[in-house]
């Protein structure tokens, strides 16, 4: 089970509260995370990565692990730990302003 | 008993206010969407408890809200409230795809416009300036976007397609951004003409269509713009709102960057009925309900400080189509004022005595129940209102 961790705006927009769990079929990766989180949560296409290009929205980061991931290509495995579950994924909308 | 109903959208949510014909007493419902920037919401003429709303944000880009029942609950169409996807785990539409059409079926490959620089730039999507929804479909409305195109959606906001005729027509390349962003932000759909519709655009002009979306032409002869290359082109005005009473079709006001504008032929001729203002800048305009020569701006003070002149808020009515002009200031502030009024911040109900309605960049709300001769502030601390829309029920 893979656990994500959504930026709160997100969170309304998906009508859950905490983070979401989801069941990923072959490699654990950033588009079949993302796939399987939108596929879920349809509501999300769109705000996370682009509906056309895929790429990520400027604004956003992913981060697990204490690392940012979030220049690796999407195919790229994420960590083990988050691959088993034992550390999510974070998808954080970066701070901005003064 | 009548009612109104006040549509705001400002800066960190949606607010929906309602009063009694009266107009005197407020009730404030929101924020809806709280944190989210709401460009713009409108209720279907012909089912006033269908509502849109344009929800946006730099980091999650755009989503598209509606409510069946007159704003108390919404939700994303396609995703039915309560319902995270369909019985088969997929969503029921894409209410949030705004996609440019460059096919060569249906549209044409338009895919650069003009930049700041003079230089050509990508079409890039960034989020929904104003929705209008049709005058005879609550399940039809057009949204007009940033960078500048319009969309139209027939099936209740679920998806949403491209009416690629206006980018394609011709004169796109040469576009470009103002200061806020290539917004289309005024759509007017005629009643009186079928397949009649009118955009405008900051800073390309306004354009009409005379064949529901498919084609469009300029429509700016007699506009004067002096600080573009050509004050009299055909495109690169900057245009930032157009007003019709439906009750007369094809007398338009606009206000512009500069001056303000009247057409007495479906804008194919333009010309200025600025009169006695005390600035030639501002943002809003709108018609009297019943008189169709009464019309009302809030002057601005251009071009870098973009607030009341002197601190003073002030509406102008004018009784005579333009050119006379009344200052309207009882109720208003009548000092130390440095708000702003946006393009789509004004709204006027249908009412006996017909009310008028604005808001500001500084959260206060402003509603006059005749016609603007006196004016109360009906709430005075929301976040900077970004669009005012009203419905009158019965």
């Amino acid at each position: 089970m893979i656990r994500v961790i959504l930026p709160a705006h997100l969170r309304t927009l998906a009508r859950v509260r905490d983070e979401v769990e989801l069941e990923i079929q072959g490699p654990v990766t950033q588009r079949s995370v993302l796939d399987a989180l939108e596929g879920s949560y349809p509501m999300l296409r769109g705000t996370i990565r682009d509906h056309v290009t895929q790429q990520r929205r400027p604004f956003l980061r992913f981060f697990a692990c204490e690392e940012d991931l979030s220049h690796e290509l999407p195919d790229t495995p994420l960590p083990e730990a988050v691959a088993s579950g034992a550390e999510p994924l974070l998808i954080i909308g970066a701070i901005a302003g003064g | 008993m009548s009612g109104v109903r006040l549509l705001v959208g400002t800066r960190k949510g949606a607010f929906v206010l309602t009063s009694d014909g009266k107009r005197e007493k407020w009730e404030i419902d929101g924020p809806h969407f709280a944190g989210w920037e709401i460009y713009h919401m409108k209720g279907s003429p012909v089912d006033p408890n269908r509502l849109y709303a344009s929800q946006t944000s730099g980091w999650f880009g755009q989503i598209i809200q509606r409510s069946d029942d007159g704003g108390k609950t919404w939700f994303q169409p396609g995703t039915p409230p309560g319902e995270r996807t369909t019985p088969e785990g997929m969503p029921k539409g894409e209410s949030n795809k705004f996609v440019y059409d460059t096919s060569k079926e249906t549209g044409k490959p338009v895919t650069t416009h003009q930049w700041y620089d003079g230089t050509q730039h990508p079409w890039e999507f960034k989020r929904v300036w104003h929705i209008e929804p049709s005058l005879s479909d609550p399940d039809t409305l057009y949204a007009g976007v940033e960078d500048a195109a319009l969309f139209r959606s027939s099936d209740g906001g679920r998806t949403w397609k491209e009416l690629s005729g206006l980018r394609g027509h011709g004169t796109g390349p040469r576009w470009q951004p103002g200061a806020g962003g290539m917004c289309l932000h005024t759509i007017i759909l005629d009643p009186s003409v079928p397949g009649r519709i009118y955009i405008a655009i900051s800073a390309a002009g306004s354009f009409r269509s005379d064949d529901d979306g498919k084609t469009w032409k300029p429509i700016n002869q007699g506009l004067r713009s002096q600080y573009i290359p050509d004050p009299t082109a055909e495109v690169g005005h900057c245009v930032h709102h157009i007003a019709m009473n439906p009750r007369r079709p094809g007398v338009l006001f606009m206000q512009k960057h500069w001056d303000v504008m009247r057409s007495d032929n479906a804008g194919d001729l333009w010309h200025e009925v600025s009169g006695n203002l005390p600035t030639d800048f501002g943002f809003v305009i709108d018609v009297h309900a019943h008189e169709p020569e009464t019309i009302y701006v809030v002057p601005i003070k251009s071009d870098s400080e973009h607030f009341p002149l002197d601190g003073k808020l002030r509406v102008y009515r004018s009784r005579t189509g333009g050119n006379e002009w009344e200052e309207l200031s009882k109720g208003l502030p009548e000092r130390d004022c440095y708000v702003s009024v946006l393009r789509d911040a004004m709204a006027v109900d249908s009412l006996d005595k017909c009310g008028v309605y604005f808001g500001t960049t500084g959260g206060q709300v402003y509603a006059s129940a005749d016609a603007g001769d006196t004016w109360t502030a009906v709430a005075r601390d929301l976040p900077g209102v970004l669009s005012v829309e009203v419905q009158t029920l019965s």
